[in-house]
């Protein structure tokens, strides 16, 4: 017998993957797995079927399986094990209680995105997702159209896969989202125009090209990685729901998976009581999920964008009347605020959590502040905020606001001086 | 000269195969009734039982989103590009 080293480094998995069929949310057509997300019969979103009979894995089983988003496997919608983007998500769930003061509530939480791999956002997750769906449907180009983030990540993702990758963007992006998407060897195009004129041309672009355009035609697969939030935040509280949670809202997909994700494990078993109230936020310049939960009813009525926040800056979101459902049936709320209150919301979030995020964690913590101020959180909640892209992504909107450094000659007494007047 | 509709493929097969068909009408709404009068298993993938279209269906007029100009309501003249979009990309 021989005795196995136990310095190997861990095999790489070699099962083939397959992606689960589909299903239409709208009339419930079901369709065969493939990279298409519209229903062919009422042109309804395709939703993944799961297997209702699958084994699930207990709270000891995930808690023993690497720190990713995969150890909750079991609902995302492939069949055997993924071959790509295999460190995605497991990212720090950060206690907060100086916010939590700030809040009004009992406790409070920062689920940590900025540091999520390899692109220092959330939608690291979603492209895991869908770069799996695409090595299932065996293509050899993926896309996007983006407002930054999903840019940034559908460059990293492919470039380590050894795809090839086509990303459409507004043509007035942030410098480090730009930069962030070229540096991957990417085929990056700036749309003259607002996201929506980009989203509209990539639905043309998947249907045309056969690409794997993440958010268009892999969207039913795509969509899931979100769920994996919900999921980390309920293990990392030890596998208990919060009360409440605040997400920022540019699609409106995350509400809408946020509150499936916590559904499923409550259904498993693997948590139990009421589902967290969850709460939305906007920039007030491009806010048309916001004023459809205020006017409570009724068809969105799309926006054209003017914020600096241009991670959220989707004047008419395609999950925008999924995600005012979530917020009301859960009993939450959504806000809007101002450029900035999203500024001043970066700042708070830095200096009470030492997270430093992006302009959507600027919106988010000041939605969660103008929330607490309008007494539409609880004395006893406990509340997460979903942070969900790294701040060194929009310097620019922060710095003007920052104090200037003060530059000093290498003398102790220059420094002595500043801590003089200190 | 007509009003021009680009298709999705996911409904080309309503139209025989067709991602491109004409339309007349002097609004986008009379334009998309044209339409489905042709081809009677398009038209109820374009619009409701009442003429109104669906939350899931988008419309372009020149490459504008035609709920900033007024929807179905939207004036269409001759030359004009209608582009039929499933609402379901993005974010």
């Amino acid at each position: 017998m021989t005795a196995t080293p136990a310095t190997l480094a861990p095999v790489l998995p070699r099962s083939p993957l397959a992606a689960r069929p589909l299903r239409c949310r709208s009339c419930g057509a079901d369709r065969a797995p493939a990279p298409v997300a519209i229903c062919d019969q009422c042109l309804g979103p395709l939703d993944p079927v799961y297997d209702p009979t699958r084994p699930l894995p207990d709270r000891a089983t995930i808690a023993g399986r690497a720190p990713s988003l995969w150890r909750y496997r079991e609902w995302l919608p492939f069949d055997g094990l993924p071959i790509l983007s295999l460190d995605t998500g497991f990212t720090p769930l950060v206690e907060a209680p100086a916010m939590a003061r700030r809040l009004g509530v009992a406790r409070a939480w920062v689920k940590n995105d900025t540091v999520c791999h390899p692109s220092l956002s959330f939608k690291d997750r979603v492209v895991a997702a869908a770069i799996n769906a695409a090595a299932a449907f065996g293509l050899d180009t993926i896309g996007c159209a983006s407002t930054g983030n999903l840019a940034n990540a559908v460059a990293a993702h492919a470039a380590r896969a050894g795809l090839k990758a086509w990303i459409f963007i507004p043509d007035e992006l942030e410098a480090g989202k730009v930069v962030g998407t070229s540096v991957y060897g990417a085929t990056l195009v700036r749309v003259r125009g607002t996201y929506d004129d980009v989203n509209r041309l990539c639905a043309q672009v998947a249907d045309r090209f056969g690409w794997g355009v993440v958010n268009v035609n892999l969207r039913s697969y795509y969509g899931e990685g979100s769920k994996t939030v919900a999921y980390e935040i309920a293990e990392q509280l030890g596998w208990r729901l919060p009360s409440a949670v605040v997400a920022p809202m540019a699609g409106g997909s995350l509400l809408t998976k946020l509150r499936k994700g916590f559904g499923e494990f409550v259904e498993a078993g693997l948590v139990s009581g009421p589902a967290p109230r969850l709460y939305g936020a906007q920039a007030a310049g491009c806010a048309p999920i916001v004023r459809l939960v205020e006017r409570g009813d009724g068809p969105l009525e799309p926006e054209i964008p003017r914020t600096i926040c241009r991670s959220l800056a989707i004047g008419n979101p395609a999950d925008g009347a999924f995600a005012a459902r979530a917020i009301r049936e859960t009993g939450g709320w959504a806000a809007a605020v101002s450029d900035d209150a999203l500024v001043a919301g970066i700042r708070v979030l830095a200096e009470d959590v030492g997270v430093f995020g992006e302009t959507a964690a600027g919106v988010t913590t000041a939605a969660a502040l103008a929330l607490g101020r309008a007494d539409r959180l609880r004395p006893d909640d406990e509340l997460v905020l979903c942070i969900t892209g790294h701040g060194l992504k929009t310097l620019e909107a922060v710095s003007g606001a920052l104090p200037e450094a003060p530059i000093i000659a290498p003398r102790l007494r220059d420094v002595a001086a500043l801590v003089e007047r200190s | 000269m007509a009003i021009t509709v680009n298709l999705p493929s996911v409904l080309a097969a309503h139209a025989g195969g067709a991602r491109v068909i004409e339309a007349t009408g002097r609004t986008l709404g009379e334009a998309v009734a044209d339409v489905a009068a042709r081809y009677p298993t398009l038209g109820p993938r374009l619009r409701d039982a009442d003429g109104k279209p669906y939350p899931f269906v988008n419309f372009y007029l020149n490459d504008e989103d035609v709920r900033f100009r007024g929807g179905f309501a939207a004036p269409v003249r001759d030359g004009d590009e209608v582009t039929v979009i499933p609402a379901i990309a993005g974010g």
